[in-house]
């Protein structure tokens, strides 16, 4: 494997100059001005309330992400998994659903729905005759919903995958010793699902932390550090905003440092194998229409975002005022973002960034794991490492920092100018891109048998034909889960976009952005409509067996 | 089951501690246990013998409450327990893969059922049973360190340590090698003998059903074959069943001759049990023991040796009939493969067809 050794650590190269070195250089630069070394902007930050207060908002709306995500999660999984109910297959896959909807297309959904002018807010300011919702979709609890209704999703799943795999003679032997359904759950079933509860709920603390649509458009005068970074950004503050970037930066790695530890070590893989329990069919016709009662009404729930966003596709522009119900609805929008060649631009942007960066995220992943599988690998560590850090380095943490490492040319530093170019945002959606697809990726090649390699070396084939006709092939599922969710992701991100774009190469969120602010909900809609759409079907391809 | 019945006879009788009273058990359309009635003394160790697929594990879950019944009853110590759930009826149980809780200790997994102790008691009682399976220092360990032998063990002191009014074990040994096998066996017979426990275990191993189990219950599609010591089912197998299912075997076809003989092959005739009234003449199935056959020069069914396998002074050789063969235990010396012989039977016993 000596061949392996040079391009690992061109591997490893490449992969700390474009995660490591660009928050490093942020870093750095919060307290290294072009008049030497300052704590002056440092100072400024700490002895800023509003600074602080957004900080700790940051924090605690994660954390209460965290515990509602859970509460709406957890129960759930557990009644798909353990009930059996008429409809329960179908309403199991649609509860999922959240995850295909991109962040600010999920929250413009919320803000057609359940905003002030939005339909619930309708129906009820109707019915009190005030022709106004009695609420405000603002402030820390529109963002707590928001992230409740798009985070419990990974609950959900994780809990379910951990459910089915729970052996059933666990729970026998916990009521069989004289517990029962109660005290088995909290000392039995819940223990032995931690790991992926404490996955789940890292995930949901990660994303809480790095969500921006979210408090950007429901926040009104409530802060958070993300918010807090692009504002400063946008005004033109870029030492400020470095400092903030490290500010959230230190909390992510914080956060991910305490979850790590209090996972402890200890294995819960169960001793021996064993069967999962079977669903209890409920035959009880009370319970069992009850049940299917508690489903339907979620699953209505959960769907009505996305039926609210084509609904509002389909509204041209300006006929709806203060009608309950909008009064026409026409195929205009879409009309008009294929016709007009202003309009059909960000589409085009968006899905050409977005596949080259889950090209070049799978090749890297690809690299990563020939590396990784070898044998006496001194780079195996550092590479999983590298290749999972930026998952939990917030996307505004992120477009700050690459921001200002490709915005000074530098070559013998590594630094060029691309921000400005075409290649900036697909290089920022790719290092976004890196840990979902590695992910995926490495967990496949670590089930290949290392001696196919071999094999295919022994029978006269070279490192690429090797790879192209065995690696590749063999890693199909994974690359396709993996190339899925990281294409879907790109195709739908705001945060690092907002930071990055420039006119030529603004995505769809940009453009939802814009069309949001000229009232042309329908034009906004539409580009949701289209944005979930692509997400699904890259979806349904990735998981396609 | 007329056999099964008769030693259910209870005259100058205490009551069975546990009984199991007409159980009957559906899957579906799929009957898994069909009228099932057994009973087991207080103290004693009853083995529930059958092949894969025969109802044994369906009992033994019944028994734990994890299955309810569609119909009978099951009473322990003169209740009635079958409405009970299992944390209500406190008998043990040791799964076949052990269902140790990994994310707790050995010494946490022996407490899990001794939740409305004290504390200072639950430590007394884990240390106890701890040292009854020969692990005293282990409390502290985590189970997925442990082999296969010592977490059968710690399944087993955690199903002993609340003191369980029945202890039920699923298959106890069959997930550890055969050398351990034996030694566990053994340890295990002891700690059962030491607690006095009233135990029902399964197996589908004959070793295993004669070496643990007081009593033995051969149960086959769901029904109560027999119920008896290994010596009973050995030399008294009730049904076809049982005789072929318990030990080695050869099954000929023959008819009734008088009361006490069979005819077979080539009109010969040889002693044997009836099982049941059978009428002269009737067809049935004749059951014999490889050492219950022998060469002979005299009269005897003909046939050619086609296979011999040597176990030492001793060789089993299978003889080739018309259209059926025989199984001979003989010393090693007496034929060879390809040999003309002739063979006699000492004592048979005979089923009628139905059986």
């Amino acid at each position: 494997m000596s061949r392996g050794r040079p391009t690992g650590w061109l591997l490893a190269l490449v992969l700390t100059w474009l995660v490591v070195y660009p928050i490093a250089l942020v870093t750095l630069d919060s307290v290294h001005g072009s008049e030497g070394w300052t704590a002056q902007y440092l100072v400024a930050f700490v002895r800023d309330s509003h600074e602080w207060g957004a900080l700790w908002n940051s924090v605690w709306i994660s954390i209460a992400s965290v515990a509602l995500a859970g509460v709406v999660g957890i129960p759930l999984a557990f009644v798909f998994e353990r009930l059996e109910f008429p409809g329960q297959r179908i309403l199991g896959a649609l509860v999922a659903l959240p995850a295909v909807l991109p962040p600010l297309v999920g929250v413009i959904a919320f803000l057609f729905l359940y905003g002030e002018t939005g339909f619930v807010g309708r129906v009820i300011g109707a019915l009190l005759g005030t022709n106004q919702a009695p609420w405000r979709l603002q402030g820390w609890g529109a963002i707590l919903l928001v992230h409740a209704y798009s985070m419990y999703v990974y609950f959900y799943l994780f809990t379910r995958a951990g459910l089915a795999k729970v052996d059933s003679s666990m729970i026998e032997a916990a009521h069989s010793l004289g517990h029962g359904a109660r005290s088995t759950l909290f000392k039995v079933t819940l223990p032995l699902l931690r790991p992926q509860i404490g996955a789940a709920a890292l995930l949901t603390f990660m994303t809480s932390l790095g969500s921006f649509s979210a408090p950007y458009i429901f926040g009104g005068g409530f802060r958070v550090m993300t918010t807090q970074i692009v504002t400063s950004k946008l005004n033109g503050d870029l030492r400020t905003s470095m400092v903030e970037t490290v500010a959230l930066a230190v909390v992510a790695f914080a956060g991910l440092v305490l979850f790590r530890r209090s996972q402890g070590t200890r294995s819960v893989a169960a001793v021996g194998k064993g069967t999962p329990p079977t669903a209890r069919s409920l035959v009880q016709p009370m319970a069992r229409w009850s049940a299917a009662a508690l489903g339907w009404t979620f699953a209505v729930v959960l769907l009505l975002p996305h039926a609210t966003l084509i609904l509002v596709s389909l509204i041209p522009v300006g006929t709806w005022s203060t009608q309950l119900l909008p009064p026409e609805y026409t195929l205009g929008n879409y009309q008009a973002l294929l016709a007009e060649p202003e309009r059909l631009r960000p589409l085009v942007n968006s899905v050409w960034m977005a596949a080259t960066a889950t090209f070049a995220a799978l090749a890297i992943a690809l690299w990563a794991g020939r590396v990784v599988v070898q044998r006496r690998v001194v780079l195996r560590k550092p590479i999983e490492t590298l290749t999972t850090l930026p998952w939990a380095v917030p996307g505004t943490v992120l477009a700050i920092a690459l921001a200002m490492t490709f915005s000074v040319r530098a070559p013998w530093v590594g630094r060029w100018v691309l921000v400005g170019t075409v290649l900036i945002l697909p290089i920022a959606y790719m290092v976004r891109n890196i840990p979902i697809v590695c992910g995926s990726v490495l967990a496949g090649f670590r089930q290949l048998d290392p001696s196919l390699d071999e094999a295919a070396a022994s029978l006269g084939a070279d490192r690429w034909r090797t790879v192209w006709r065995v690696t590749v092939p063999l890693l199909r599922p994974a690359l396709l889960a993996g190339g899925a969710l990281a294409f879907a992701t790109a195709l739908g991100d705001f945060v690092t976009s907002i930071v990055l774009y420039t006119f030529e190469t603004r995505p769809i969120s940009i453009e939802i952005l814009a069309a949001l602010r000229e009232f042309d909900i329908g034009i906004a809609a539409a580009y949701g409509v289209v944005l979930m759409l692509i997400s699904a079907a890259a979806m349904a391809v990735g998981t396609r067996r | 089951m007329s056999e099964a019945a008769g030693e259910r006879d209870r005259d100058g009788m205490t009551t069975p501690y546990l009984q199991l009273n007409n159980l009957t058990k559906r899957f579906g359309d799929q009957i898994a246990i069909d009228d099932l009635t057994l009973d087991v003394e207080r103290g004693t160790v009853l083995a529930l013998l059958g092949p894969s697929g025969s109802g044994k594990t369906t009992t033994l879950r019944l028994l734990a409450g994890f299955e309810r019944p569609d119909a009978g009853s099951i009473v322990v110590d003169g209740k009635d327990v079958t409405a009970m759930s299992p944390a209500q009826r406190r008998f043990g149980m040791v799964f076949q893969h052990y269902a140790l809780f990994p994310h707790l200790t050995v010494g946490e997994n022996i407490a899990f059922g001794l939740s409305e102790r004290s504390a200072a008691d639950r430590r007394l009682r884990v240390a106890e049973v701890l040292e009854m399976v020969d692990l005293a220092d282990f409390a502290e360990r985590e189970v997925t360190a442990l082999s296969g032998g010592q977490q059968q063990r710690v399944a087993v002191a955690r199903a002993l340590a609340p003191e369980p009014r029945v202890l039920l074990l699923d298959e106890p040994l069959s997930n550890l090698d055969p050398g351990l096998r034996e030694r566990t066996r053994r340890e295990l017979r002891q700690a059962l003998a030491q607690t006095h426990v009233t135990t029902v275990f399964v197996t589908h191993e004959q070793d295993e059903a004669f070496a643990l189990g007081d009593c033995v219950a051969v149960i086959n599609r769901g029904s109560l074959e027999q119920v008896g010591s290994a010596r009973d089912l050995y030399e008294h197998p009730a049904t076809r069943f049982v005789a072929t299912f318990v030990g080695r075997a050869s099954v000929i076809s023959g008819t009734v001759a008088s009361r006490d003989r069979v005819r077979v092959l080539g009109g010969i005739e040889w002693p044997a049990e009836l099982s049941g009234a059978l009428r002269e003449g009737a067809a049935v199935s004749v059951v014999v023991r490889p050492e219950a056959l022998r060469f002979t020069e005299g009269v005897g069914v003909g046939g050619t040796v086609v296979e011999c396998r040597y176990t030492g002074a001793r060789a089993f050789f299978l003889v080739q009939t018309e259209g059926e063969e025989l199984e001979i235990e003989a010393p090693a010396t007496a034929a060879k493969v390809g040999d003309p012989v002739r063979v006699t039977a000492t004592r048979t016993r005979a089923y009628g067809e139905d059986r």
